[in-house]
């Protein structure tokens, strides 16, 4: 008791001569002695005293000796910092000013190496500097860094600083984190309610991350029924639970009221222990190959007094019937246990409601990928009726071709806005090209199309190999369309995806515009259903067809674009899609674009649903979508919208 | 040999002169090879001509099914798949059986029934990370009850696929489309880890026929390349007995003019799932004599691609006419391994090199756009010009 008053004595005795001194370094001369020999048990009044000066060399003082970075000089134990350029003569630097103050050798002067226990004690007393430093970008930036890993040391100097700021934003996310060490830490039971309850509307997941070990169990065990009210659940061993008989008994076993069991391995081990001229306990080696006849085996040498005697399967049920198991919280308090259960609850409908509308966003983000993929198709399969299976090469083209203006031009957003039409020409030029010379002889045979574009297609895909190797291409997309769009804690979604959504809807309503309003609009319907009337009157089937044809495969190359973004550039791009957009074509209905909405949508949402199920298995999720599509071809066999009258003809 | 047999061999001489040209060449590689002969014919060599003659096979149940029926089916190769897993399933059960009892020799104890199975799965089921057996290797240590399975497995997949299919009148491209599908959900479901046939990894070692494991792979072989070559003739000989029968004349109506011959009063449905289910059982046949050949299957083998190539080799080959698809297969598939496996010598160009492995399949897709577009009926119109008349 009297080393103590002493003790406290001495730092009052200190921290008035300190005080009484001038300059910094004259207070940190003063603690030479307990700064270069530190220890946890001396250093606070020092720091206190340092503390006290305040200003930004004490924070910077701090901040060497815990990084490390403090020296001295041996001939008057002047504390400095240093600076070197070939590591054998240091420059010496004024504590206060900076300024050089001399020279030294390696050998005239010393690191202070503070231990690990000091360092932490630095940190905290860092910490609580530094959030009540006059700097806001100093305090946002503590604040921070204290938010990645919150202790129990943080908490009153998080208080003190809420009561100083100022900022009302850094005051908000300040208060937020001493509420949640307060919901851990604090010794006051009606405080932690009182906090724990504050964040029953709040989805961070520090918070989920906080209060879900508040309602830690431990498992207990009596022989006599609990007392209502001092376990959180009963609990009964099920063999295919989490809770095992196995472990029950274990349980029992560890707390002395029974024999341990013997295991199978156990018993397999005792009797080759115990085996003497290929037999045990008389009975030969040959026929033990069954359980039962190992059990006998074990039997008869427990019997001779060898090994304990196993113990019986009712023998270990009875004494897991007569025991009582239950859990109960590690949190000692009720109050909070019963607080935390009512926040959590509250907290996780929010989290359910969230993750719907993400859900439903994934849904909608990949249904507008599958739409943007099989809108090309939509109009050579749907309104041509060609099954052009080169459609995903055409894909995997526009997204080379965006690779390729890359190289061009550097700078990304620009660079896109070239890539776009430039792919929409090279695979119009590629679709004309290739309806000229290959489709336009098939129109009449759409099974033999569809193994010609296939010969197209392969070639394609090993002449892209031939030229841009195996490896990944890179299609990077502007900054602006970098991250994501933070809803709240649990809805994001990128701004690509936002984009591809934008563009698909554009790409809707320009197709449908195209379709329905225009002169080629009308023609193309015209050709596709009667060529011949419509040659009568005076259309050209041929340059309508390859028109067409054109738009459809531009319009693969500008989707090609759009999905090079986000997903990798390889010459399988497309083959990954292909299988996917016929399917989105053909259960949305053949021959109208409001079928391939349909489908996209239905494709999209039903992955995302499935997928939710079973999240680690994105694999399964495709099978059962495919499966569910072929049944559902059974019931329409035309697709979602289809087409009625003439149209639907063949 | 029984009576109509023999008359429908004189109707068809194709059939002898198929069956004798088969013969000759099996015989020759017989003596030709290093197992029984004077060794001029390697074992790799062998096994490659053995999984062509598969090929051949399934090739001629597409023929049957696209060429003669009309349906373009984009999925066949899942049933041959199918068929490799299900023998590949035996094959790899009883090999890892014997190797755990021939280390349970040096065990101190006997073995338990329930711990050689146990030792089996882990062997088995570790590079997936487990050692339990699904259901479905429930019958997998019984050869004869895997080998039915063999055809009924996929016999019934097609049957129930080609049921649904059908009855909802899904014709031409559109059927294509749900047989690729088809293939896919298969591939995919078998790439899972958790789908019970070791996911990516698939089943390997089939090459090892367990309980001979003192015979040599260059007998081992032969006696593939023997069944291989049987199976095809007697293929050839079942697929040209349907198509020359009623069957035959209704499928070809089927081809032709679907409507009409629904409305002459036959049940089209039922014919084309007849032939349907009868071609996967074929290609399924096919598949359990490639894999143990080929020693190794995984789901990759029945992505989507390799149905399309079966179409391909058919359509080269010329459909419609058997002796076609046979040709086709044996000609694209033997041609693709020369030059894909880097035997082809490289064609200097002066600026260039022409390397056949980066441009084999550039120069296969446009020659099939060429047959397609200028010769339908692929070589087998060759023929049919050389001798100034077809039978299809």
């Amino acid at each position: 008791m009297f080393r103590i008053i002493l003790f406290a004595l001495c730092c009052l005795v200190h921290t008035n001569i300190a005080s009484a001194q001038g300059t910094f370094q004259d207070l940190v001369q003063y603690h030479a002695p307990n700064i270069i020999k530190g220890s946890v048990k001396t250093a606070p009044p020092v720091i206190t005293d340092i503390q006290n000066f305040g200003g930004p060399v004490a924070t910077d003082f701090l901040l060497a000796w815990q990084s490390k970075e403090l020296w001295f000089r041996k001939s008057d134990d002047r504390l400095i910092t240093v600076t070197t350029t070939d590591k054998k003569t240091y420059t010496l630097l004024d504590l206060q000013t900076g300024d050089a103050i001399g020279s030294a050798t390696k050998s005239e002067i010393k690191q202070i190496k503070p231990n690990s226990g000091l360092r932490g004690m630095l940190g905290t007393s860092l910490v609580a500097s530094q959030l009540i430093s006059d700097d806001i970008n100093t305090r946002t930036a503590s604040l921070r860094s204290l938010a990645r890993d919150p202790k129990l040391t943080h908490l009153a100097p998080l208080r003190v600083a809420v009561a100083k700021e100022t900022d009302p934003d850094l005051l908000v996310k300040m208060t937020r984190l001493e509420r949640l060490l307060t919901t851990q830490y604090d010794t006051n039971s009606y405080e932690r309610v009182k906090a724990i309850n504050s964040f029953s509307n709040d989805l961070g997941l520090d918070v989920r991350g906080r209060l879900n070990p508040i309602l830690d169990t431990q498992i207990q065990l009596s022989k006599t029924a609990p007392d209502h009210g001092k376990f959180a659940q009963i609990i009964t061993p099920n063999a295919n639970g989490e809770f095992t008989p196995t472990d029950a008994y274990a349980m029992i076993v560890a707390q002395g009221w029974a024999e341990p069991d013997i295991t199978t391995d156990e018993k397999r081990q005792a009797i080759i222990n115990n085996i003497e001229n290929g037999s045990v306990a008389g009975i030969d080696i040959k026929t033990l190959d069954t359980a039962q006849s190992r059990d006998a085996a074990y039997a008869a040498l427990a019997k001779l007094g060898t090994v304990p005697t196993d113990v019986s399967d009712a023998d270990i049920q009875a004494a897991i019937n007569t025991t009582h198991f239950y859990t109960t919280y590690l949190e000692k308090d009720p109050a909070v246990v019963a607080a935390t259960i009512e926040t959590l609850d509250s907290i996780n409908t929010r989290v359910g409601i969230s993750n719907t509308i993400d859900l439903f966003l994934d849904g909608l983000s990949l249904a507008s990928i599958f739409f943007l993929a099989a809108i090309g198709l939509a109009i050579t399969f749907g309104v041509m009726g060609v099954i052009n299976m080169a459609h995903g090469e055409f894909i995997m083209m526009g997204a080379y071709t965006g690779y390729l203006v890359q190289q061009i031009i550097t700078n990304y957003t620009l660079s896109i806005i070239i890539a776009i039409p430039a792919a929409f020409m090279v695979t119009f030029a590629a679709g004309v090209l290739m309806e000229r010379l290959i489709i336009r002889h098939l129109y009449h045979r759409p099974l033999e199309t569809l193994l010609a574009t296939f010969g197209v297609s392969i070639a394609l895909q090993q002449l892209a190999k031939n030229i841009f190797g195996t490896q990944a291409r890179p299609l990077t997309s502007p900054d602006w369309l970098g991250g994501a769009w933070q809803i709240n804690d649990v809805i994001s979604i990128s701004w690509i995806r936002v984009a591809i959504f934008v563009l698909s809807i554009l790409f809707f309503l320009m197709l449908w515009f195209t379709l329905n309003k225009t002169r080629l609009g009308l023609e193309t319907r015209a050709v596709t259903q009667n060529p011949r009337m419509a040659a009568s009157m005076g259309i050209n089937p041929a340059k309508i067809n390859m028109l067409t044809f054109g738009l459809g495969s531009g319009i693969a190359g500008i989707a090609g674009v759009a999905i090079g973004l986000f997903a990798k550039v390889t010459s399988e791009l497309g083959s990954d899609y292909i299988v996917q957009s016929f399917m989105t074509v053909v259960v949305g209905g053949v021959g109208n674009i409001w079928g391939t909405l349909a489908g996209a949508a239905m494709i999209g949402f039903l992955q995302k649903g499935i997928e939710w199920f079973n999240p680690s298995n994105t694999l399964a999720a495709q099978t059962f979508m495919i499966v569910f599509i072929i049944i559902f071809i059974q019931f329409r066999p035309r697709g979602i919208i289809a087409l009625r009258g003439r149209a639907a003809g063949d | 040999m029984n009576g109509p047999l023999i008359k429908f061999l004189k109707q068809h001489p194709s059939v002898l002169i198929f069956l004798t040209i088969l013969s000759m060449f099996t015989v020759l590689i017989s003596i030709g090879s290093e197992a029984f002969g004077y060794g001029f014919v390697s074992t790799s060599l062998v096994k490659t001509l053995g999984k062509t003659l598969c090929f051949c096979l399934i090739a001629l149940a597409m023929d049957l099914v696209w060429g003669y029926c009309g349906i373009l089916s984009l999925g066949h190769f899942a049933f041959f798949g199918l068929g490799g897993y299900m023998i590949g399933m035996w094959l790899m059960y009883e090999r890892t059986r014997l190797i755990v009892m021939e280390s349970a020799q040096n065990a101190q104890l006997p073995m338990t029934t329930q711990e050689i199975q146990d030792a089996i799965g882990t062997q088995i089921f570790g590079v997936v990370g487990g050692s339990e057996f699904p259901v479905i290797w429930a019958f997998s240590h019984l050869f004869w009850v895997q080998l039915l399975l063999v055809i009924l497995v996929p016999g019934l997949l097609a049957l129930i696929f080609g049921w649904l299919a059908f009855r909802s009148r899904v014709t031409g491209v559109y059927l294509s489309i749900l047989t690729q599908a088809m293939t896919l959900a298969l591939a995919l479901y078998l790439f899972q880890n958790d789908s019970g046939l070791r996911g990516n990894n698939g089943l390997s070692g089939l090459q090892n026929l367990p309980g001979l494991e003192g015979t040599a792979q260059s007998v081992i072989s032969m006696w593939f390349f023997w069944g291989s070559a049987f199976a095809l003739g007697m293929g050839y000989l079942l697929v040209k007995l349907l198509t020359e029968s009623k069957i035959g004349n209704v499928i070809r109506g089927i081809r032709d003019d679907e409507q009409r011959v629904r409305f002459l009063g036959y049940n089209v449905e039922v014919y084309k799932l007849f032939i349907f289910t009868i071609t996967a059982i074929i290609a399924a046949i096919g598949g359990a004599l490639y894999y143990p050949q080929a020693g190794i299957i995984n789901p990759a083998e029945i992505a989507p691609i390799a149905s399309i190539y079966l179409a391909v080799w058919v359509a080269i080959g010329g459909r419609g006419r058997l002796y076609g698809a046979v040709i086709g297969a044996a000609v694209v598939s033997l041609l693709s391994s020369w030059f894909t496996g880097g035997q082809a010598p490289n064609i200097p160009l002066g600026f260039a090199t022409l390397n056949w492995v980066d441009w084999w399949l550039v120069l296969l897709g446009l020659s099939f756009v060429i047959v397609t577009l200028y010769a339908p009926k692929g070589i087998g119109g060759l023929f049919d010009k050389l001798t100034k008349g077809g039978t299809s």
